[in-house]
């Protein structure tokens, strides 16, 4: 194999002026990288996206891209599982996953599953917390068909009772699974403790709750939620924009708008208890650390400093968290944190560390000390110009593809955010003062009201976590779980 | 490696196979990419493959070294990764205030680790000379510590605008890679050359740390993960392919820099190299900066080739991990290398098995009997570049009994042998190799690591597309020959994972003694 590897096979009339190119160049040495002088980046545009709207409400974006044959179509519901009932928590989670494999009044789940093979397509459906959607991807020549069963599935599932069962089958395992992987608790408990135990944001499925989901639920949510003034449609790739705004048209245009929709009302923060919440776990040898409560919505006004002070604190390998904590103090593998924001609701802020059982206490002091250290030693200059350089830098990366320009586009009017979002991006990273990033540490990071919470091997610890706080212990039990070792 | 990583990996090895299966469009690709792709070899034996796309002002790269923990032997077990997480450190020229002076810091560092190291491995040591000679090494540690410019390497990239900056390490090979704006190539040439022309492994001794953490995190954490460790050591008796990626706990506590330098210095030859450029570059200014910096490095002869030869294997195997999780199921066979004939076969049984909800293996074990909640198959484990394992990966549904479960696949097994597999199955499978190679064509990475893996398996990018005609060829005889050559009781290994309240002691207080 390997000494195969290295034929040459220089395109044909390269190799003699690739021989003559060498030598004049060759000599010039460069010692650093600050003596490197780059040229001017080419400028680019996005292109912009043909939008429509149906008369039933239906938003529908269009972008060509000739590069391959291929198709890409993507509809954003509006809906979520922060709308669920408590007593049925994995209803909207089953509805997103049972409307693909579910069927339709004209395909049955495994016409669909044969239908999508042969032509080497995929659909696929899901809900999460605050979106619905459904993704179409297909060779040029099967659009038409594939989309006519994307629109069926939108407009007129069977929900099949077999397929509920099985999409339930999966529930219950990953119920039976959810303390399997120490990175997965971490995760949960966290989120818990930041939002509320039993917050839409945070609760998950029991064996409870997904028993007692009928199909109905599912009906009844579909007939709720999807209907065309709450989507909106991306469509990107090798398409005649007439031809398909004229297909979505007649497999979209006689779609009826439904009734109006008591949409959730914001609610108030809720207020992280501070201290050291413990699940323990002897049977690993890592400790697994995320500290922090809220962190912020989008559309924050800070939004643009906030950016700047994530790629400098904890965002990137270049990072104050991953050159003093992993790099320096080699205290773990994972380190990462930062104020993270969503579209739609307030993210969490989060300092997140794995480290050996035995360096627990250090871990959470140094994430603790990194946190202060923002004021003790706040961003300097050159810390928030090198990450505003990152940034804008890398903003080319942005645009790159029309099939990302298209999927950016459907973000923004789906969230309701201006369509040149991205733009405000740019110049408002340019405009951040180290000041407004200092201020916006100083508004969002108080490490004396963080949550900590710690998953791993209590025997391991080198110093008590009360250090810390006050320390409540974790119940991870699962709730109706069968009892161990029996296997029917 | 976790399960994750191994099946990203698997991912890979099938969108390699993929290409284009359908005659005029791989004629079209390949003419296409005649006309883009531009093969240049250096004096010194390093490859470079540039891939004009000109779509947007940015370009991807990958740098392919042909090494891989298959190339480690017993006491440097996790080695080949450790020096993947040093070409991050930096070089004379980069991550230092003041070389010279760093260099001599350095040099006493590993002495002072060297004789720390001899006392505490020794057959009888003086706990309280091990003591003075740690405190020594800390404190040469220190010293050196202080010419560091941290996280500088990482830096220069991300200023200009890098994104996607990271690193892998299989069995097989190492690779590198990441993303810039189209203008600074230059950049990439300096940085890219800087690494392998006079790395720097400052910080050795704290990045092994991490690197011992980074176990915690993937095996020893995860039952997935310790399974397949468990599965490679039972599998492979004499090949490499037996022991973990991620590298054994005594090596990791106690390999050295001086054996990472020797590593370096044997695998890293530049003609082991092979980087693969695409996105809006233009060859006429690409050839002579790459011929700039990447030809200061001195050739060094071909490492050797791998002797070692896995045998047949000659009695089925079974490991049984008792945790504190949910069961898992999982068997292997022994499947040839990558490159051999009947690689295209592979593809299509994979496909006709386990790819999608139309799938054998879904409708039978998921969708009529519910023993499963998943089920895929696996290729590529923990390498290819050698005969390797395929198997089938189970998650059980709840309650379902492993019996059932094993009898559910060896059912499927079993129907291959008997060669039942239809025409539509067959067709249905070419078609998604074409179309999977498509979407993967569409970003610069995706194709930097088709025309990578290619190039490096078969010495010729060209086989990504040659590749197609291949898998068209494939017959439904071709499926039940290797079904009935491969699906043997002896040449099979069992893993499961099975629910214990008291598991067995794990290496949460044996393997941290240092």
């Amino acid at each position: 194999m390997r000494a195969q590897a290295h034929r040459l096979l220089l395109a044909a009339g390269f190799a003699a002026w690739s021989l003559a190119g060498v030598g004049s160049l060759a000599s010039a040495q460069v010692d650093k990288a600050a003596d490197l002088r780059f040229p001017p980046l080419r400028e680019t545009t996005a292109p912009t996206p043909q939008r429509v709207v149906l008369d039933n409400g239906l938003t529908v974006l269009l972008l060509e891209d000739h590069e391959l044959p291929l198709v890409d179509a993507t509809a954003l519901i509006r809906t979520g599982s922060l709308d669920e009932p408590a007593d049925k928590v994995g209803l909207a989670d089953l509805t997103g996953r049972v409307l693909r494999t579910g069927g339709t009044q004209r395909q049955s789940g495994d016409e669909i599953d044969d239908f999508l093979e042969n032509r080497a397509a995929t659909i696929e459906t899901s809900i999460s917390d605050d979106a619905g959607s459904a993704r179409l991807s297909c060779l040029r020549e099967d659009f038409f068909d594939t989309f006519q069963t994307f629109a069926d599935i939108l407009r007129r599932p069977a929900f099949d009772a077999t397929k509920i069962e099985l999409a339930r089958n999966r529930s219950i395992a990953e119920v039976a699974r959810q303390n399997d992987d120490p990175q997965d608790i971490l995760d949960r408990e966290f989120h818990e403790i930041v939002f509320g135990k039993d917050s839409p944001e945070a609760r998950s499925p029991t064996f409870a709750s997904l028993a007692a989901i009928r199909r109905a639920d599912l009906v009844a949510w579909h007939a709720k939620y999807f209907h065309p003034e709450r989507v909106v449609l991306g469509i990107v790739g090798d398409i005649d924009p007439a031809a398909t705004l004229a297909k979505v048209r007649e497999v979209f245009g006689d779609w009826p708008r439904g009734a109006a929709i008591q949409e959730r009302a914001p609610k108030p923060p809720h207020e992280v208890k501070p201290g050291v919440y413990t699940v323990d776990l002897d049977e690993i040898p890592q400790s697994n650390i995320a500290m922090g409560y809220l962190g912020i919505r989008r559309d924050d006004p800070d939004i643009f400093a906030v950016e700047v002070l994530n790629q400098l604190f904890g965002g990137s390998f270049a990072s104050r968290l991953f050159a003093n904590v992993r790099s320096k103090k080699a205290l773990g593998y994972v380190v990462y944190g930062g104020v993270n924001s969503d579209w739609g609701r307030p993210e969490v802020t989060e300092l997140v560390l794995t480290t050996k059982g035995q360096t627990t206490g250090a871990g959470v002091a140094a994430l603790l000390d990194e946190a202060r250290r923002l004021f003790t030693e706040p961003p300097s200059d050159t810390e928030v110009e090198e990450a505003k350089k990152a940034l804008l830098s890398s903003f080319v990366f942005t645009r790159d593809s029309v099939r990302k320009t298209l999927r950016q586009r459907q973000t923004l009017e789906y969230w309701g955010y201006p369509a040149d979002w991205f733009e405000r991006y740019r110049s408002g990273v340019e405009a951040v003062t180290t000041e407004q990033v200092r201020k916006s540490a100083q508004r969002l990071i108080h490490p004396e009201k963080f949550a900590i919470v710690v998953v791993g091997p209590a025997a391991l610890r080198e110093r008590p976590l009360s250090d810390f706080g006050p320390v409540t212990p974790l119940d991870i039990t699962i709730p109706g779980a069968p009892k161990a070792g029996k296997q029917p | 490696m976790t399960f994750r990583h191994a099946l990203r990996w698997l991912s890979a090895a099938i969108l390699f196979a993929a290409a284009l299966v359908c005659p005029p469009v791989t004629a079209q690709s390949l003419a296409s990419f005649e006309q883009r792709v531009t093969v240049h070899r250096l004096a010194n034996g390093w490859t470079f493959l540039l891939v004009r796309r000109p779509v947007a002002p940015v370009f991807s790269f990958v740098t392919l070294a042909d090494v891989g923990s298959a190339q480690e032997v017993p006491g440097i077990y996790g080695l080949a990764h450790m020096f993947e997480h040093m070409a991050f450190k930096g070089t004379p020229n980069i991550g230092t205030t003041d070389w010279p002076a760093e260099e001599k810091a350095l040099a006493l560092v590993e002495t002072a680790y060297q004789a720390w190291q001899a006392e505490r491995l020794s057959p009888h040591p003086d706990a309280a000379k091990v003591q003075t000679l740690e405190a020594e090494f800390k404190q040469r540690e220190e010293e050196a510590g202080r010419f560091v410019i941290k996280g500088e390497f990482d830096s220069l990239i991300q200023r200009e605008g890098g994104v996607g900056l990271n690193a892998s390490t299989g069995a097989d090979t190492t690779r590198y890679f990441y993303s810039l704006p189209a203008n600074k190539l230059e950049l990439f040439a300096y940085l890219e050359s800087e690494r392998f022309f006079h790395p720097v492994f400052r910080e050795f001794y704290q990045e092994r740390e991490v690197v011992q953490d980074e176990r915690r995190y993937s095996v020893d954490s995860q039952p997935v993960g310790k399974l397949i460790e468990q599965l490679l050591g039972s599998a492979f008796i004499t090949h490499p392919y037996s022991h973990s990626t991620i590298g054994a706990v005594s090596d990791l506590q106690t390999f050295t820099r001086t054996d990472a330098e020797a590593f370096f210095r044997t695998w890293y030859a530049p003609s082991n190299l092979l980087t693969v450029l695409v996105g809006d570059i233009d060859p006429a200014t690409a050839i002579p900066m790459i011929e700039k910096y990447f030809g200061r490095i001195p050739a060094r002869p071909m490492p050797p080739p791998l002797r070692t030869v896995e045998p047949e294997q000659i009695a089925e195997k079974t490991i049984v991990l008792k945790d504190r999780t949910e069961p898992i199921y999982i068997e292997a066979y022994h499947k040839p290398a990558v490159t051999g004939p009947d690689e295209p076969a592979w593809d299509v049984l994979d496909l006709v098995l386990a790819n999608g909800r139309a799938s054998r293996l879904y409708r039978s074990m998921v969708r009529d009997k519910k023993l499963a909640v998943q089920v895929s198959t696996f290729s590529g484990i923990p390498g290819a570049k050698y005969p390797h394992l395929w198997g089938v990966f189970v998650v059980p549904a709840q309650g379902a009994s492993l019996d059932k479960v094993r009898d559910a696949v060896r059912a499927e097994l079993d129907r291959l042998k008997s060669g039942d597999t239809t025409d539509a199955e067959l067709s249905r499978a070419k078609r998604r190799v074409r179309a999977t190679l498509l979407r993967d064509l569409q970003s610069n990475e995706g194709l930097a690591r088709q025309l990578a893996d290619a190039q490096r398996s078969y010495g010729d990018w060209r086989e990504t597309f040659r590749y197609l005609d291949r898998v068209d060829a494939v017959t439904k005889a071709d499926v039940q020959r290797i079904a009935t050559a491969t699906f043997i009781d002896s040449h099979r290994t069992v893993g499961e994972v099975i629910r214990d309240e008291q598991p067995a002691p794990g290496p949460t207080t044996a393997q941290e003694g240092n």
